[in-house]
C-alpha cells in the first residue's frame, strides 16, 4: 500500500516519502505550504489512492478541540426534560460524535483532514495531543473510552497563521509543498488538461512565471489559480499567438481577473508593462 | 545509526528531539527510505524538521556531513578526487572550453595527446584538492590542468558541472533558503508575529449570552431559565510606540511603515509618537515634528501607566554626543543626555523593547547601537520575523 500520486495528482518524490512514511509508521502528517498549492487535495487523493473514506474537519476560529471528540448538547435535554420527553433519561441522546469519533469508530481506517488548523484557538493542538497519540479518548457523560479501531491515516494543514506546538510537532511528520517549477507544473497541466495545445501552455507558463517574479507583488498567483486561468484561456478560445503577443509587448496578459487579486497588484503590473513597452 | 548527523543538527539550530530520531529509525528498519540517498533525505526532512525556516539550516547540516558518503560532491575542483577520467570524455570537454587559437598553444605541451597523459599521471599523482601552485590539478593556480586558472594551455575541470553531469544535488539547491527566518518580512507575517501580544481580557457592558452561566444558573433554579451574560472578549493589550524618523531612518521606510500597519489593525490600544535619532526631553505626534505638536515626555510617562508596553523603532546609529551628553541634539538644546531620558522611559515601563531594522550583525559597528543596546540589557531585538518574535515574547513575559 504505497502512494504514488493519481491520475488528478501530480506528486513529487519527496511528498511521496513523507506520505507513505506517515502511513507506515501511523503518525499525523503536517502539510504546509504557499496558499493553493494543493495542500488539502492532498488528503482527498491519498483517500482517493489508497481506496479509504475521507473524514475532513474543516478548523475555523471558533473551533475547540473538543468538538472534534463529541459535543454534549445540554440545552437540547434541557428543552427535553421541561417537555417531558422519555428521551432524556439516557444521556448517550445527546452525546453528539465529532469528526475524530466518526474516524476511530470506522471499519477500514479512513483518512482524517484537519484542514487550517492554525486557524483555531492556540490551545488547539495541545488539546488533541494525547487523543492522537493513543487514539482514544474518554466520553465523561457516559464513562465509555473511545479507541480507534484502527489508526486513521490523519492530514494536517497549516498556512502558518499561528506556530504550532512543539510537542505536537514532534508527533508529526513534516512536508513542506513547494511552490512547483516549471516542468512539475506542466506535469499537473497535463493531468487536468490532457488534451491542451502545447503552444498555448508554453506560451502561459512564460506569462504565469513572469508574473509571479515580478517584484513586490501583494499577493503572488498560485496553481490553483493558474489552473483556472487556463481554463478561462480554453472557454475563451484565446489562442497561444495573443499570449505570446502580449509577451512581447509586455502588456497585461488577457483576463488576468483570475491571476491577480488585488488592486494594486494590477495598478502595478500595468505601471511596470507601461515602462517595459516605452523602454 | 547518523547519531553524528543528529548531533550536527542539534548544533546547527535544528532542534530535533529524540523522540523524532527514534521515528527516523523506526521509519529506516521499516525500509521506508530503500537504499536510495534522495529518498532518504526526504524522509529525514519529513521526521526531523518542522519549521520550514529551518529547512534550509538542514540543507546545509545534510550537504556537510554526508559529503562524500553519498557520491561523489557535486562542485568542480573535487571531481578530481575520482582517478578514472575518461579520456575521451576530457577530450569533448577541452574542446568544447577552448578556442582554436588555444588548442594551436596546446601543441606548445606536446599535443593533446601528451597533455592528455600528463593530466592522467598527475592525477595518478594527486591525492586530495589542490588551490594555488604551478603544478597540481585544481583551483586558480598556473597548471595547465583545474578550474579558473590562467594558463591557456590549460584543461578546465569540473567548475560548473559535474563528472558525471548530474544535476546539483537536491540538499546543495537549498531550495529553501527564501523560507529562512532571519529574512525581513510582509505586513500579514508581521500581524502574525503580533497575535502573541494579545491578551484576551472581557470589559465594557455585558452584551454577549454567557452559554454555560446560564445553564449553570439554570440548572441550579431546578430548571427554569436564568439567562446570564456577559462582556465581549477584547484583546486588551496596551502598547506605545515610538518612531525614530528622518535621516538614517529613511532607508528603512517601507519596513517602518509594513509594522506600523500591521500594528495599528491589531491592537485597539495603540499610541505612536515620533522622535528623532533618540528620545529627550520631547516627543512629536506628528511624524513632521513640528513645535506644536510636541509631548513632554515627562506627560508620556504620567499619562500612560506602567501596564503599557513600549517598543521603541530606531536604528539606534547617531554620532555618540547625541546620546551621552547634554545639548547634542542635533535639532535643539536638551538639558539632559538622551541616555537619561532612555533611562527615565524604561524605568516608566518595564516592560518594553527596541526594534532595530538595521541587520543584526552591522549592530557593532555604530557605537551607539551598542550602548544603547546595553542600556536595553538585550532586549534590542532586529526587525525581522525572528526578531519580532523575540520581542513579543520578552514584551509578553
Amino acid at each position: 500500500m504505497r502512494f504514488e500520486g493519481t491520475r488528478n495528482f501530480v506528486a513529487t518524490e519527496d511528498l511521496k516519502v513523507a506520505v507513505n512514511a506517515a502511513v507506515a509508521l501511523e503518525r499525523p502528517l503536517l502539510i504546509k505550504g504557499e496558499p493553493g498549492t494543493g495542500k488539502t487535495v492532498l488528503a482527498q487523493e491519498i483517500a482517493e489512492a489508497l481506496g479509504r473514506d475521507l473524514i475532513a474537519w474543516h478548523i475555523k476560529s471558533t473551533t475547540k478541540a473538543q468538538q472534534g471528540l463529541y459535543e454534549y448538547d445540554a440545552v437540547a435535554r434541557l428543552r427535553d426534560s421541561q417537555l417531558g420527553d422519555a428521551r432524556v433519561h439516557d444521556i448517550s441522546n445527546y452525546i453528539i460524535k465529532g469528526k475524530l469519533w466518526e474516524a476511530f469508530e470506522a471499519d477500514t481506517a479512513p483518512v482524517l483532514l484537519i484542514d487550517e488548523i492554525d486557524k483555531a484557538d492556540i490551545e488547539f493542538p495541545n488539546d488533541l495531543l494525547l487523543e492522537l497519540d493513543r487514539m482514544e479518548f474518554h466520553v465523561y457523560e457516559t464513562s465509555q473510552t473511545i479507541r480507534a479501531r484502527q489508526r486513521p491515516i490523519i492530514v494536517i494543514t497549516s498556512n502558518n497563521e499561528k506556530e504550532l506546538p512543539d510537542a505536537f510537532l514532534r508527533r508529526c511528520f513534516f512536508h513542506y509543498i513547494k511552490f512547483p517549477d516549471r516542468e512539475t507544473m506542466q506535469r499537473i497541466v497535463d493531468v487536468h488538461y490532457p488534451g491542451i495545445s502545447h503552444m498555448l501552455v508554453h506560451e502561459a507558463l512564460t506569462s504565469f512565471f513572469t508574473l509571479r517574479d515580478l517584484p513586490g507583488l501583494k499577493k503572488r498567483p498560485s496553481t490553483s489559480e493558474f489552473l483556472d486561468w487556463l481554463k478561462l484561456l480554453l472557454a475563451e478560445e484565446i489562442g497561444p499567438e495573443i499570449l505570446r503577443e502580449t509577451n512581447a509587448a509586455k502588456l497585461i496578459p488577457p483576463l488576468h481577473g483570475a491571476l491577480l487579486k488585488t488592486e494594486q497588484d494590477v495598478h502595478l503590473f500595468e505601471r511596470v508593462a507601461f515602462l517595459a513597452r516605452r523602454g | 545509526m547518523f547519531l553524528g548527523f543528529f548531533l550536527a543538527l542539534r548544533q546547527a539550530g535544528v532542534k530535533a528531539s529524540l523522540r523524532e530520531f527514534l521515528t527516523l529509525q523506526q521509519a529506516m528498519q521499516a525500509g521506508l527510505a530503500g537504499f536510495d540517498a534522495e529518498h532518504f533525505y526526504f524522509l529525514a526532512r519529513a521526521t526531523l524538521v518542522k519549521d520550514e525556516r529551518l529547512l534550509d539550516k538542514f540543507d546545509q547540516v545534510f550537504a556537510a556531513h554526508f559529503k562524500g558518503v553519498l557520491g561523489p560532491a557535486p562542485s568542480g575542483p573535487e571531481a578530481v578526487e575520482v582517478h578514472e577520467l575518461p579520456a575521451e570524455w576530457l577530450r569533448a570537454l577541452a574542446e568544447k572550453l577552448l578556442t582554436e587559437a588555444e588548442k594551436a598553444e596546446i601543441e606548445a605541451l606536446g599535443g593533446f595527446e601528451a597533455l592528455m597523459e600528463t593530466l592522467r599521471q598527475r592525477l595518478a599523482e594527486q591525492q586530495g584538492r589542490h588551490q594555488g601552485g604551478s603544478k597540481w590539478i585544481g583551483t586558480a593556480g598556473t597548471s595547465p590542468f583545474g578550474a579558473q586558472g590562467y594558463n591557456p594551455e590549460g584543461v578546465r575541470i569540473g567548475q560548473e558541472q559535474s563528472r558525471h553531469r548530474r544535476a546539483v544535488k537536491l540538499w546543495d539547491q537549498r531550495a529553501f533558503k527564501n523560507l529562512a527566518g532571519d529574512a525581513e518580512l510582509g505586513t500579514r507575517n508581521l500581524q502574525i508575529a503580533l497575535r502573541r501580544l494579545r491578551r484576551f481580557a472581557r470589559e465594557g457592558a455585558a452584551q454577549t449570552l454567557d452559554l454555560p452561566g446560564t445553564i449553570g444558573a439554570t440548572a441550579r433554579n431546578a430548571g427554569y431559565l436564568d439567562l446570564h451574560l456577559v462582556p465581549e472578549r477584547h484583546n486588551a493589550v496596551k502598547l506605545l510606540l515610538l518612531l525614530d524618523i528622518g535621516g538614517s531612518m529613511d532607508d528603512h521606510i517601507t519596513l517602518c511603515a509594513q509594522l506600523f500597519t500591521a500594528v495599528r489593525s491589531e491592537f485597539k490600544h495603540l499610541k505612536h509618537l515620533y522622535f528623532h535619532n533618540c528620545p529627550y526631553e520631547r516627543l512629536f505626534t506628528d511624524a513632521r515634528m513640528r513645535p506644536q505638536d510636541a509631548i513632554a515626555t515627562h506627560d508620556v510617562l504620567h499619562t500612560y501607566d506602567h501596564n503599557w508596553k513600549l517598543v521603541i523603532v530606531g536604528d539606534a546609529a547617531m554620532s555618540p554626543y547625541e546620546l551621552i551628553s547634554p545639548g547634542g541634539a542635533v535639532s535643539y538644546w536638551n538639558e539632559e543626555s538622551g541616555q537619561t531620558w532612555l533611562g527615565r522611559l524604561l524605568a516608566g515601563f518595564p516592560k518594553s523593547v527596541w526594534l532595530n531594522p538595521v541587520p543584526e550583525r552591522h549592530w557593532v559597528y555604530a557605537q551607539t547601537t551598542r550602548l544603547i543596546s546595553e542600556q536595553m540589557e538585550g532586549r534590542m531585538f532586529p526587525l525581522t520575523l525572528e526578531g519580532l518574535d523575540g520581542a513579543t515574547r520578552t514584551l509578553a513575559r
